[in-house]
């Protein structure tokens, strides 16, 4: 029934997973981890924002499946990217039962890796792609939201909707993310051709823009969050996270300056996973910039400190990269405050009253005043310098090789008839 | 897209991820109808929106019988009154062609830019920076008049040409079948042919003179610019450019339904060869 029955699911990456929620227990409680879907899209129709109506309800009958089949906590739907043969339809999941077991490798890895990190962090991202895998998942926060992604497809047989897990990957491939920005096929074992070369296919190339994008784009209003003082504590979201909220101002300006920000945050080699309550923007401007310049260099790219106001977020070109509107002028009372990035096209979010959430539908790039340059390719490599260990010495010609061969023969040929001699002089005296 | 068929158009093309609101939605219908009547146009179309730093602009064109006569543009910032734009010149597409950047949304706004010119006097020849002020609204008329003529498109059998020259809507067209729905070829210009000359005397035997005489799609440069997809089960075909991101046009083969938008910042995407 509409469209869903070739729904399958697969898994990219290293996902640990467990045995599988019993999703009817949850029910019976009345927790279910599939979120409002159609509230959320009516907000952002109010904003002109988003996918139609039935289609946010196939997306919600997707995203429930999904809880069925996986040991899902929370999900949400993150937004859609477009490619050039079929699209993505991305959502952001957080699992519950498969933590357990991350911790506990987590907790290895960082004992035993700390030296190990250290090494890497000196090596070039794709020269230390093997070491690295042993590292995949070092996340010091229990909690992790792999998104799951559903590529569209609509082939000959009707509706087929795949949908993937991805693991944060390696931190690398999101620095080496900047350097390249090309469009998403659709498949996600595409091979993502560039200069520098993408350490990965389109799956990791994919993963990438999307921590990009959530590390630049996701905002909530202003003391929606608060700083909790135990971390790793998520299940006191629903509590203390929100009871600063009556602070928060009026909706009817345009109170730009009094969103604020909130996601992901990265190191090199460690992957800091956005939590419900400790979350820090990643300001990707001048960050970037380094990692461009010096892929070799490994920095940790450490965003401005948790909760920042938007108001801080650095200009592109003397242009602020947020615009705010109100979403219908006439009635302002009514109204949604929306919020659209001027430096990722495509990303959105509205609030208003309690309720705010964010969606990202695009090509999945940043937005570049400038035209965009590649990158020289590095230098020629310069040979080995003559020394005593190696030395180079120019191979014998055609010529040389045969007169050096006709020689040997010679000398071969005149041995043999010295040993003849030999032989008959000895014959001879034996003879005697 | 038609303003007949607003609301069924602007669902079809959804699937980008930007539509209108329903205020928007409500005005448009209204205010269209009345430009319709106002300016005696034999159709109208909502061309699009136009992200602006502060505010949108909210684009319509009205066609007269001739469908490929030059469209006049109009523009609002609240989808309720609308104004006029000149027709665009090529002198004007010189001028803006040097304004880079986003819109601002406010059509008096001036961009400034300077400019190195040589000044003669008597013998002695200067160079001066002259600064030039280009007006919003002159780079709308451009920006507009540039993406008509790069993606606009039509599927083939929508519209044909009378012996007499005019060209009309073809009240026949049950849209394309499945099959050729996603082919490239199957769509067009919707603008005067440029390479329809160029074809070859044997290619040009193939084809129908009252139905190909624009240019398809096929042939577009850089290849690959276009993004040819089918959503919602096989019922709808989108394309999308990658020219000029933003521009969607959709299609229901076997309907009547067809129409392109465009919501997008107004740049150009010059990158594309580096994307591909």
């Amino acid at each position: 029934a509409l469209g869903l029955s070739h729904l399958s699911w697969r898994v990219i990456g290293n996902a640990t997973v467990t045995q599988a929620s019993t999703v009817a227990e949850q029910e019976k409680e009345g927790r279910t981890a599939v979120p409002n879907i159609m509230e959320k899209a009516f907000y952002f129709e109010q904003a002109g924002v988003g996918l139609s109506s039935d289609e946010s309800f196939r997306i919600f009958l997707a995203l429930k499946q999904l809880v069925e089949q996986w040991p899902v906590h929370t999900c949400r739907f993150w937004g859609k990217i477009l490619g050039l043969r079929r699209s993505y339809l991305v959502a952001e999941v957080e699992f519950r039962e498969g933590e357990e077991e991350v911790e506990e490798e987590e907790v290895e890895e960082v004992m035993e890796g700390g030296e190990v990190m250290e090494a890497h962090g000196e090596e070039e991202g794709e020269e230390g792609e093997e070491d690295e895998e042993k590292v995949t998942d070092v996340i010091p926060k229990p909690t992790w939201k792999p998104p799951p992604v559903v590529p569209k497809e609509e082939s000959r047989n009707g509706a087929n909707k795949y949908l993937y897990f991805a693991v944060p990957r390696h931190a690398d491939q999101i620095v080496a993310g900047p350097q390249d920005q090309k469009f998403f096929t659709g498949f996600l074992d595409a091979p993502v051709i560039s200069y520098p070369p993408f350490p990965g296919n389109e799956a990791n190339y994919l993963r990438a823009q999307i921590a990009r994008i959530s590390a630049a784009t996701h905002i909530s209003p202003l003391g929606f969050y608060q700083f909790g003082e135990e971390e790793g504590d998520e299940e006191e979201e629903g509590g203390a996270g929100r009871d600063s909220y009556e602070e928060n101002p009026d909706f009817e300006g345009i109170p730009v300056l009094e969103l604020v920000d909130s996601m992901a945050n990265w190191g090199r080699c460690t992957w800091v996973n956005p939590l419900q309550k400790t979350e820090e923007e990643e300001e990707l401007g001048e960050e970037e910039e380094k990692a461009d310049e010096g892929i070799e260099e490994v920095e940790q790219e450490v965003g401005p400190p948790l909760l920042t106001p938007l108001s801080e977020d650095a200009e592109i070109m003397h242009m602020s990269p947020w615009t705010a509107r109100l979403s219908c002028s006439l009635s302002p009372q009514y109204s949604v405050a929306v919020v659209r990035s001027n430096l990722w096209p495509g990303a959105y979010a509205y609030a208003s009253g309690k309720k705010f959430e964010n969606i990202y539908i695009g090509w999945g790039h940043k937005y570049s005043p400038e035209n965009f340059n590649p990158s020289l390719p590095a230098p020629v490599q310069q040979e080995y310098p003559s020394s005593l260990e190696i030395m180079e010495m120019s191979d014998p010609t055609v010529e040389e090789e045969q007169a050096l061969k006709a020689a040997q023969e010679q000398a071969l040929a005149a041995a043999e008839e010295e040993e003849e001699d030999e032989e008959e002089d000895e014959d001879e005296d034996q003879d005697d | 897209m038609d303003e007949e068929s607003l609301l069924l158009s602007l669902e079809l093309a959804s699937g980008s991820g930007q539509g209108l609101s329903p205020d928007r939605r409500a005005s448009l219908l209204t205010s269209l109808m009345l430009v319709k009547r106002d300016y005696r146009f034999d159709r109208v179309l909502f061309w699009g929106r136009i992200l602006g730093l502060v505010a949108d602009y909210y684009i319509a064109q009205g066609l007269s019988e001739d469908q490929l006569a030059p469209r006049k543009t109009l523009y609002s910032l609240n989808c309720m009154e609308w104004s006029l734009l000149p027709p665009a010149t090529e002198e004007m597409e010189m001028q803006t062609s040097v304004v880079k950047g986003r819109f601002v949304g406010d059509p008096s706004h001036e961009y400034e830019h300077t400019e190195l010119q040589k000044v003669n006097e008597g013998e002695k020849v200067f160079e001066e920076e002259v600064v030039v002020q280009i007006k919003e609204e002159t780079r709308l008329v451009s920006i507009i008049d540039q993406i008509d003529k790069a993606v606009a498109v039509i599927p083939r059998g929508a519209l044909f040409k009378t012996p007499f020259g005019p060209i009309r809507v073809n009240r026949t067209f049950e849209g394309l079948s499945s099959s050729e729905a996603k082919k490239l070829s199957s769509y067009f210009h919707f603008r005067e042919p440029v390479e329809l000359k160029n074809k070859t005397l044997l290619e040009k035997a193939d084809l129908d003179p009252s139905l190909d005489f624009m240019d398809s799609l096929e042939h577009d440069i850089p290849k690959g610019s276009w993004s040819i997809q089918m959503e919602r089960g096989n019922t709808l075909v989108v394309l999308r450019s990658l020219l000029w991101p933003g521009l969607t046009f959709y299609h229901a083969p076997r309907t009547k339904n067809y129409g392109y938008i465009y919501v997008g910042t107004g740049e150009k995407n010059i990158d594309l060869p580096f994307m591909l």
